[in-house]
């Protein structure tokens, strides 16, 4: 059972214009630490970037239902936008950008964008593919288990899809009907390989079907439709109704990472045109349109992110790196100082 | 004190752990209406309930990985992995998951969670049912490896890892399960994990095993003793990473000869660990070469009972003549 979901309008979304104010700072957000972390990276101070461009939609749409304190994030190395919407700052961001002591997700031990954040609920991820999913079922078994109100939402890519460690804990987390949200940003790569030769079906919502949960394909350039799905999904995971599997179809303007080369594998003529189905200028007309703000109350916003995110990467910057002497640390527990 | 085997000391002890705390939750393949296919949660579901005795699906993978995820989400898991041969499907669970969370997030996370996983041979279990896997998992750092050979042990350890804010594999030899017997205190005494015990005292030579191997080696070393007056001193591992390298090299330096007796293939294991540890630190208080005996490097281990029988026991009778030899070196 796969759905397609289209309905845009916020009016029946419970979303009140501030909401959609936030929303759309936060997609920006995400786009200009986006844009300032590559030019960190071409100025030889940040080895490493995880582009997030084309994806805010998708990010923020599914995030915003979420409730920090209460929820569980387990997200992949894309998900800026998410982690935004769970707490993170952009100085913290740009902490992990340039692997300083205080990065929040690791204390510059992992690459940046390997989020965590104990305190925001934000779960460790490492590298390797999908190994996030079944530990979103085992919190979401942990809630359920202790009778609390929470859920757990956990993000990955179409290429995720193939591992067996997505299929084990989707399996797991549908048996048990766990409190428990999959999002799928699906950019239609999995760096250079197309999504034909990563699945014989059209839809990974399909797969859904063979886990006996709710699937839906959502437009991931529509911030709006991506809330309405998650919102609904995650209602049903707070009344015992088990998982969704959230498909949600997007595109990534920018190459996989800041090491990767993506001419080798799309046309420009490809990005230029998905460039067009910008989540953030879609989003950005459709509050115009709806008098809900102007373009000059939006370059004022646009202006105040860029100073934030060029304050936040000064601090950043000028924060300590890490003590060598610290390397041996946490290895177990009765390292901690 | 109560005379148990091995297994029921398991049992017994994962019955009362889970009594005291409800956080601690049993997930595996048949742990639940079967009890376990060598019986350690035998009427587990019945007292603790589908929730907390958790029948897993086929997926070694998913077990280990849920298992992480509630760890970090305030509960103390215990997985159970059928046979420690199928344990190879949560490797990458194990060696990039559970344990470097703590370090990859500078010590905001933890994983306290048990992995059971019965393991070794001479049982007909032939080539997937037989192995010995401890050496790949005591290579990672921040996994805790145990494998306790007697009944007081295994309860002693299982406590205090469950205990444990980081993830232990506790791995419980099939062969000492029924075979192994001994008194176990009625209230819990927590064995440290790290810390090897001297199992029989001696003054000729050091004998360091682990698992059956280890009563093999007991054994061995009463009858030398009886029959030809060698008194060897036997020192039981228990706890494979951390290595208790203290109590290794102070049986050494007092005997002035060391072999190391396992059953895992020889090259790379456990026993290379030890044999390189005393060769670093007490070169100079040895009398003799150490002696590594080892299972052959062959896929452990075939079924037919005479190739099983070449596995355990090339020669006759060979960790006794070995010892032999050293003492008279
Ligand atoms: C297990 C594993 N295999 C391979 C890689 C290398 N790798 C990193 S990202 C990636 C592609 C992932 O694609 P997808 O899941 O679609 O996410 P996207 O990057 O497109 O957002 C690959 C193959 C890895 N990190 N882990
Ligand atoms: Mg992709």
């Amino acid at each position: 059972m796969s759905a397609q979901v289209t309905e845009t309008a916020h009016g029946s979304l419970g979303l009140g214009v501030d909401d959609l104010l936030a929303m759309h700072r936060t997609m920006l957000t995400a786009r200009l630490i986006d844009e300032a972390a590559l030019r960190q990276n071409r100025m030889g101070r940040a080895p490493f970037v995880v582009p997030v461009s084309g994806h805010e939609g998708c990010q923020i749409g599914t995030a915003w239902p979420m409730r920090p304190g209460i929820d569980i994030w387990v997200p992949y190395y894309r998900d800026l936008g998410v982690v935004l919407v769970a707490g993170m700052t952009p100085e913290q961001i740009f902490l992990g950008l340039f692997s300083k002591a205080s990065d929040p997700t690791s204390g510059g031990r992992q690459m940046p964008s390997h989020w965590s954040s104990r305190g925001l609920g934000i779960v460790s991820h490492s590298s390797p593919i999908s190994t996030q999913v079944p530990h979103a079922a085992g919190i979401a078994y942990a809630m359920k288990y202790r009778n609390e109100d929470g859920v757990v939402a956990s993000w990955f890519g179409e290429g995720a899809t193939s591992e067996g460690d997505w299929h084990e804990g989707l399996n797991i987390a549908s048996i048990h009907r766990l409190p428990v949200v999959f999002i799928c940003e699906n950019n239609e790569y999995a760096i250079s390989v197309p999504q034909s030769k990563q699945m014989a079906v059209a839809d990974v919502a399909s797969r859904a079907e063979g886990y006996g949960i709710p699937g839906f394909v959502v437009d991931g350039n529509d911030v709006l439709a991506c809330f309405r799905v998650m919102k609904e999904a995650h209602d049903r995971a707070r009344a015992g109704e088990g998982p969704t599997l959230i498909e949600c179809k997007t595109y990534r303007f920018l190459p996989h990472t800041s090491d990767d080369d993506d001419k080798s594998y799309r046309s420009r003529e490809e990005v230029e045109e998905r460039r067009h189905h910008d989540p953030i200028e879609r989003f950005a007309t459709y509050l115009v349109d709806g008098g809900i703000t102007d373009r000059a109350a939006l370059q004022t916003v646009h202006d105040e992110v860029k100073t934030q995110v060029e304050s936040a990467i000064k601090a950043a910057w000028d924060a300590p790196d890490p003590d060598p002497a610290t390397a041996t640390r946490h290895v177990f527990a009765e390292d901690d100082p | 004190m109560t005379e148990k085997n091995l297994v029921t000391a398991i049992h017994d002890t994962l019955h009362d752990e889970m009594a005291a705390d409800d956080r601690v939750v049993l997930i595996g393949q048949d742990v639940g209406a079967r009890g376990g296919v060598f019986k350690v949660s035998e009427g587990f579901m019945a007292e603790f309930g589908e929730q907390r005795v958790i029948d897993a699906p086929l997926a070694e993978s998913g077990i280990v990985g849920v298992a992480i995820g509630m760890a970090l989400h305030g509960l103390l898991p215990v997985a159970e992995i059928e046979f420690a041969d199928f344990i190879h499907p949560a490797f990458d669970q194990i060696l990039s998951e559970a344990s470097r969370m703590r370090y990859r997030t500078n010590g905001d996370w933890g994983c306290p969670m048990v992995i059971r996983a019965p393991c070794g041979g001479g049982i007909h279990g032939a080539l997937y049912h037989s192995q010995s896997i401890e050496a790949f998992y005591a290579h990672i750092p921040g996994v805790k490896v145990v494998m306790p050979s007697t009944p007081a042990d295994a309860a002693g350890l299982l406590h205090t890892a469950i205990a444990d804010p980081d993830p232990v594999l506790f791995l419980e030899h099939k062969k000492c399960y029924r075979l192994i017997k001994g008194d176990v205190p009625d209230v819990p005494q927590p064995t440290p994990i790290g810390q090897a015990d001297v199992k029989r005292e001696g003054t000729d030579l050091t004998v360091v095993s682990y698992g059956y191997e280890l009563h093999r080696c007991l054994d061995a070393a009463a009858r030398l003793e009886q029959d030809e007056g060698i008194h060897a001193e036997v020192v039981d591992v228990r706890s494979l990473a951390p290595l208790d390298t203290e109590t290794i090299l102070v049986s050494v330096r007092k005997t002035a000869r060391a072999m190391v007796v396992y059953e895992d293939n020889r090259t790379y294991g456990a026993g290379a660990e030890i044999a390189a540890t005393i060769a670093e630190r007490a070169m100079f208080d040895l009398d003799a070469p150490i002696v590594r005996i080892g299972g052959p490097d062959i896929p452990a281990m075939p079924f037919a009972g005479a190739l099983e029988h070449y596995y355990m026991e090339p020669e006759p009778d060979h960790i006794l003549v070995a010892m032999r030899d050293l003492a008279h070196f």
